[in-house]
């Protein structure tokens, strides 16, 4: 099986939205994106790839179908995507997370591994979603996210994804007893897209770089697969492709926005709590998002500068 | 085909990334520190004639020379294996990208092969001339072309060598140095993690390094000298006693200060580094002490006592051997322990090896045997043992 990687592939979905997309300006698309925070709610439903599935994956589960192909890779390769129009020096872009929306639906887990061709298995993802409890009487939390196997949907070979239940009429029993859970929160985790990047720094052969434009991008065709990357970055947002080789991370789905598209996290999120745009226009989501909200990042002690904004985090929130 | 995938997951309690449940550096990662250390002690022994002119080594100097280099030629394999491209490897020494410590090792392991290459042809040249008359057939012709031309045996040619050897060998101590305290900042600049983000890191690499190393030449000139019948040296093995004591109470005490300092400063999630001592890495770490503690013990018996002879050689010996299995030990719960504990510093994975396939049990036993069989093949093209046999 020759698997040659491409992180500029473009993937069939990719084809079918430029196709009806084409004739939609930037600025007729970034005044949409300004509404777009508002009824993300009606997105999901259209924008969502995971409401035709049924078939057999390619893993042989029972999923969508939307993975890329062997061949689709070649192509994506022998073919890259063209970006008309498009220059990076005129994007900042960033994220914002409203933590206060999320329901821990998952389906940004789900929308990103179909679009990025991300492994089927619980302990590999380029985004998540952690389920914070605290239990009465503690000042710490119990914490689980898409790698709990409880959290995987049965007899779907770890390619369904959803929080099991708990803490149901808010008990939670340890084993030894029946606590009474105080409050219950999800935050949604992907790249931070560090303003000074540890994975970055360590890369030996600069196959990892920062872009002008924000994101940070891996060159599949270069990477070594050392794993130095997987272990500086602070955010545990890296991870090894096993199929390719090389290191693999969210890269706020660089192919759609590049084209004027919400990454798919964005685009599938039902309830607004994922947020993205450019921070060279003031009225982007997420320029308004930041400039309305008290909002934090993860981990500002590392000195990364992250780039992805928070709103509504716990202390225990790492 | 996706079942690879599946044999590094390790299963976690707490809190963790799921990324982080695949355990990126595997054994070979704790092979490969482990085979650089043993490179840079037995550089340090051969130095210590080379350089220093401490006779007590002579016997052993050329010996300690080659096992260095032999060793040395296997250090970068272990990380071949695990890379997840290896054809790519060279991409790291083609375009280096100056901000990663990691870019550094084609350069600093590359200038340190080359380096022992050139002392042990200037230490052995009199040798390979002298085989290249003496010996017939193919091997002469194996020991011509190893001249590489040059057969003046003349004193002053003679002189000559011993000068550039030595002055090699001088540029080689901080060559090993540098090689063994690069491979710690590689450990200790990753501020992610609490286990190895220490300024010590370095040091105590390079330290537990000069311990295992001379270990691994206590153990080896031991066992080759029962297998070639011959005594072992006494002079020699007093000197290495005093070596390893030295590297040992070193080592030992660096080790434990970054340890207190780590739990006194005690910064966020310093339970985490509880947990992790007395869960999954409590094995490995009452074998690092327990191994460096017994071999403190014998030796500090062996030199108050001045034991001399078949006692000395024995003692030294499982001295040697404990050293090297802790070090060992120690190599594993850097490497291991440190991914072992969660970046959020509230949960705890337990890695299990492989036993067979790419990154494996049986792939580490193979790459440590193979310095073992270079060595006995090097030294029956070179005569490594020519001074001891003089001597007696």
């Amino acid at each position: 099986m020759n698997k040659i990687p491409s992180e500029e592939k473009m993937t069939t979905q990719d084809t079918k939205i430029e196709k009806g997309a084409g004739d939609l300006s930037r600025r007729d698309f970034l005044g949409l994106l300004g509404k777009g925070a508002a009824c993300a709610g009606a997105l999901a439903g259209a924008g969502s790839a995971l409401a035709s599935s049924g078939a057999a994956n390619p893993l042989g589960g029972v999923g969508p179908t939307f993975q890329q192909d062997d061949a689709q890779y070649a192509e994506a390769v022998k073919n890259p995507p063209k970006i008309p129009n498009y220059n990076w020096t005129q994007h900042k872009w960033a994220f914002g997370v409203d933590a206060d929306r999320c329901i821990g639906c998952l389906r940004c887990v789900e929308a990103c591994k179909m679009e990025n061709s991300v492994q089927m298995d619980r302990n590999h993802t380029r985004t998540w979603v952690e389920r914070y409890a605290y239990l009465e009487g503690s000042n710490h939390t119990l914490v689980d996210s898409i790698h709990d196997i409880k959290n995987v949907v049965p007899g779907t070979k770890e390619t369904r994804f959803k929080f099991d239940n708990r803490y149901k009429d808010n008990l939670y029993n340890d084993g030894k007893s029946v606590k009474k859970v105080e409050k219950v929160f999800f935050v949604a985790k992907l790249c931070n897209q560090c303003e000074k990047p540890s994975c970055v720094q360590v890369c030996p052969t600069g196959a990892t770089y920062k872009a002008v434009d924000g994101p940070v991008l891996i060159d599949t065709k270069y990477c070594i697969g050392c794993q130095y990357c997987v272990q500086a970055c602070p955010y545990g947002a890296r991870s090894l492709n096993h199929s390719r080789g090389t290191a693999e991370k969210c890269n706020w789905c660089y192919h759609r926005i590049t084209k004027g598209l919400q990454p798919a996290c964005v685009e599938v999120c039902p309830t607004g709590t994922r947020i993205f745009g450019d921070r060279m226009d003031p009225e982007s989501p997420v320029s308004q998002f930041i400039r309305n909200n008290k909002v934090n990042v993860l981990q500002p002690a590392m000195g990364n500068y992250p780039n992805v904004f928070y709103k509504g985090i716990d202390k225990e929130v790492f | 085909m996706e079942k690879d995938v599946f044999y590094h997951v390790a299963p976690f309690t707490g809190f963790t990334f799921p990324n982080e449940t695949e355990v990126p550096w595997s054994e070979l990662i704790v092979i490969y520190p482990y085979i650089t250390g043993l490179v840079a002690g037995a550089f340090v022994v051969s130095s210590l004639h080379h350089v220093f002119g401490m006779e007590r080594f002579a016997p052993i100097s050329k010996f300690a020379l080659l096992t260095s280099l032999c060793f040395m030629f296997f250090a970068p394999s272990p990380l071949l294996f695990h890379l997840g491209q290896p054809t790519r490897a060279f991409n790291a020494v083609i375009t280096p990208h100056w901000t990663s410590a990691m870019a550094a090792f084609g350069y600093v392991a590359g200038f340190y092969v080359c380096l022992l290459l050139l002392e042990v042809w200037f230490s052995f040249r009199a040798d390979i001339v002298k085989m290249s008359q003496t010996r017939t057939g193919i091997m002469q012709k194996v020991y011509k072309v190893l001249t590489l031309g040059s057969d003046d045996v003349s004193k002053s040619a003679l002189d000559a060598d011993h000068k550039i050897a030595r002055r090699l060998a001088m540029i080689g101590i901080p060559g090993a140095c540098g090689l063994h305290g690069y491979v710690g900042f590689l450990f200790g600049s990753l501020k992610t993690r609490e286990w190895w983000s220490s300024d010590l890191m370095p040091i105590i690499f390079l330290l537990s390094a000069v311990g295992s190393g001379v270990g691994l030449l206590i153990v080896i000139y031991v066992v080759t000298s029962w297998w070639r019948k011959k005594p072992t040296d006494n002079g020699a093995m007093e000197g290495l006693l005093y070596v390893l004591w030295t590297g040992i109470v070193v080592v030992m005490v660096i080790e434990a200060l970054e340890m207190v300092q780590m739990i006194y400063k005690a910064r966020e999630g310093v339970e985490g580094v509880f947990a992790l001592i007395q869960g999954p890495i409590q094995v490995a770490m009452i074998m690092q002490w327990g191994g460096s503690l017994l071999a403190l013990v014998i030796t500090s018996v062996m030199m108050v006592n001045g034991t001399k002879g078949k006692q000395l050689v024995t003692w030294l010996f499982i001295s040697g051997l404990s050293m090297m299995i802790g070090v060992l030990a120690m190599r594993w719960n850097v490497v291991i322990g440190g991914q072992e504990l969660s970046k959020t510093m509230r949960g705890l994975m337990t890695f299990h090896p492989e036993v067979f396939g790419r990154e494996s049990l049986a792939v580490v036993a193979t790459l440590f045997t193979a310095p073992f069989v270079t060595l006995y093949l090097a030294q029956k093209l070179l005569p490594v043992w020519n001074e001891e046999e003089h001597k007696h």
